[in-house]
């Protein structure tokens, strides 16, 4: 049986479909990863996954339980890490975990017991007496993170659990929730880095316009949608260059002042590059972000 | 507008955990707050009490001090159910997003709003008892009698949480509520009765007052600290009722708008 399954869901703000037929499906103990340009639908199609708001059609299921109809038992199981944070400022690190957890009707006694616990996890051992206000921003998202265990959940729901973090935050954010994994527990998160997804995600889906264009593992993503092999071009004459390197890779592309070629093997696109010094350039295997790039296109999203 | 957000309110017990979070905040704030809902109307009191007092002498068949100590103890109440149901309760669901935390987890919004109303209501409560406590000291009235007052204090923070959470729910920022303070509650403090008789004003005016909240709660807290049943108790009563149970039921349907879409 699937965590979460959801199909046909849809969500339209006036004449705005935010949502437009998402079909998902999360399997138990998998980090499941949604990315998608800003203002994909990424978060919304979590909120209606949680029954925090009412889809316009489609079905959801979550842990088993019909969702909107059931959502608040569904949620006595879910742990969630929002986008944006909202830690108590009135409280320290401590009491926000206490307080938090009687919202999901948590005897008070066996939750101060699993203090410790959560504060060791989320990096913030015998700060428990801090004030919100006191902590970084990554010891702040690591704490709410570890608010979103204080009912040992089955599912930890985050939107974009990284962002606006430095790479020493990120990655021990990642280093946890490897450590959830580990745990059994299922990971649903969204994000725009792909570097976290092909990291962290045993499978993703790619959402734009409201739509998931595909799904799959990192690597299957990578091996059906992109050639293998990059070159990454930039410096003075590089436009004349890329007139030639049209035909010496399956697939060229322009992105401000930067030639993409795409090919199975760059042996020709490399050669052709040995006698232009004034053009610096870099080859590397393609990367998820060149399928992401492929499939939602290079335009800026607003 | 959807059909889902006129669904009727459906709490559970649940809210008791957002009254305790926020019990827990104020409780760390209790003094400053206590004394802050005690000198304002306190200020007010004896020096109009006393200063005009003495001109005016009886007023209502009553000494001025204790017709006007009446008077506040309502209209404390009024303003301190005001207070945290717009400002306070602005901070937690718009700026701090507190709300949008504690729907994540097994409670609802209509718990959260449940937790609001009853919170607003107890700190309302507390205002009002801070007045009634100075006017028994006072010998204005006897402990027995300003206990009997309470079950109306209750309501009159009740009646003013919910209006309070409505115009929360309205509301684009923190100067939005100075429009509701100026334009509807200024102008029902002068209505009600709190300074002096309602029967001062011409007939309309007095007509349009008895329809204001602030009206139907002087109206019931004055003879009962006189040891007196007001004319028309029960009708009061359920105005005041009425103005509670109406304006939450708005005051959800108006936060369902705002927060579930």
């Amino acid at each position: 049986m699937s965590v979460l399954a959801a199909r046909g869901l849809r969500k339209s703000y006036g004449a705005l479909e935010v949502v437009a037929g998402v079909d998902l499906e999360v399997a138990p103990g998998e980090c499941f990863g949604l990315l998608g340009p800003n203002g994909a639908g990424k978060t919304t199609t979590l909120k209606l996954c949680l029954g925090l708001i009412e889809p316009d059609a489609g079905t959801i299921e979550l842990l088993g339980e019909p969702v909107p109809r059931r959502a608040r038992e569904a949620r006595s199981r879910v742990g969630v890490v929002p986008q944006f944070d909202n830690l108590d400022p009135d409280f320290t690190a401590t009491e926000n975990l206490l307080v938090y957890a009687r919202y999901f009707g948590l005897p008070g006694e066996r939750m101060r017991e699993r203090v410790p616990q959560l504060l060791e996890f989320a990096g913030l051992a015998g700060r428990g007496e801090a004030r919100i206000n006191t902590l970084s921003g990554g010891m702040k998202r690591r704490l709410t993170l570890a608010r979103a265990l204080v009912n040992d959940p089955q599912l930890v729901v985050m939107d974009e659990p990284t962002t606006g973090l430095d790479p020493q935050a990120r990655h021990l954010i990642w280093e946890r929730l490897r450590r959830l994994t580990a745990e059994g527990k299922t990971l649903l998160l969204t994000t725009h880095f792909m570097e976290e997804a092909e990291r962290l995600c045993h499978r993703l889906a790619i959402m734009d316009r409201g739509r998931i264009i595909v799904q799959g593992t990192p690597r299957a993503l990578i091996a059906e949608h992109i050639e293998p092999q990059v070159v990454e071009v930039h410096g003075p004459g590089y436009e004349a260059w890329m007139e030639r390197a049209r035909t010496l890779a399956a697939r060229v592309e322009r992105a401000g002042d930067t030639v993409f070629c795409y090919a199975e093997e760059v042996g020709p696109v490399l050669r052709s590059l040995a006698g232009q010094s004034e053009l610096a350039y870099l080859h590397r295997p393609a990367s998820l972000e060149d399928v992401f790039l492929k499939l939602t296109g290079r335009d800026l999203r607003d | 507008m959807k059909a889902s957000h006129f669904a009727l309110p459906q709490p559970s017990l649940r809210w008791v955990a957002v009254w305790r979070r926020n019990w827990l905040v104020w409780r760390r704030l209790a003094i400053p707050s206590i004394l802050g809902n005690l000198a304002d109307p306190l200020i007010m009191l004896f020096g109009l009490g006393y200063g005009l007092g003495a001109l005016l002498g009886e007023m209502g068949g009553t000494s001025y001090f204790a017709f006007l100590a009446a008077g506040f103890a309502a209209s404390a109440t009024m303003y301190a159910a005001t207070f945290e149901s717009l400002f306070s309760a602005f901070s937690r669901m718009h700026v701090q997003r507190t709300w949008e935390a504690i729907v994540n987890t097994p409670m609802t919004l209509d718990d959260v709003l449940a937790g609001e109303w009853a919170w607003a209501a107890t700190k309302a409560l507390a205002a009002g008892v801070c007045i009634l406590v100075i006017v028994a000291a006072f010998g204005y009235t006897t402990p027995a009698r300003a206990i009997g007052a309470l079950p109306v204090i209750v309501l009159v923070g009740l009646a003013f949480a919910a209006l309070g959470l409505a115009v929360n729910a309205l509301a684009s920022g923190y100067d939005f509520f100075s429009y509701y303070m100026t334009i509807v509650l200024t102008p029902m403090l002068m209505l009600s009765g709190v300074f002096f008789p309602v029967e001062q004003f011409p007939g309309a005016v007095q007509a349009a007052a008895k329809a204001l909240p602030l009206y139907h709660g002087v109206a019931l807290v004055r003879p009962l600290l006189a040891g007196e049943l007001a004319a028309g108790f029960w009708l009061h009563l359920a105005v005041l009722g009425g103005y509670a149970i109406v304006g939450f039921y708005l005051a959800l349907i108006l936060t369902r708008r705002r927060l579930l879409k």
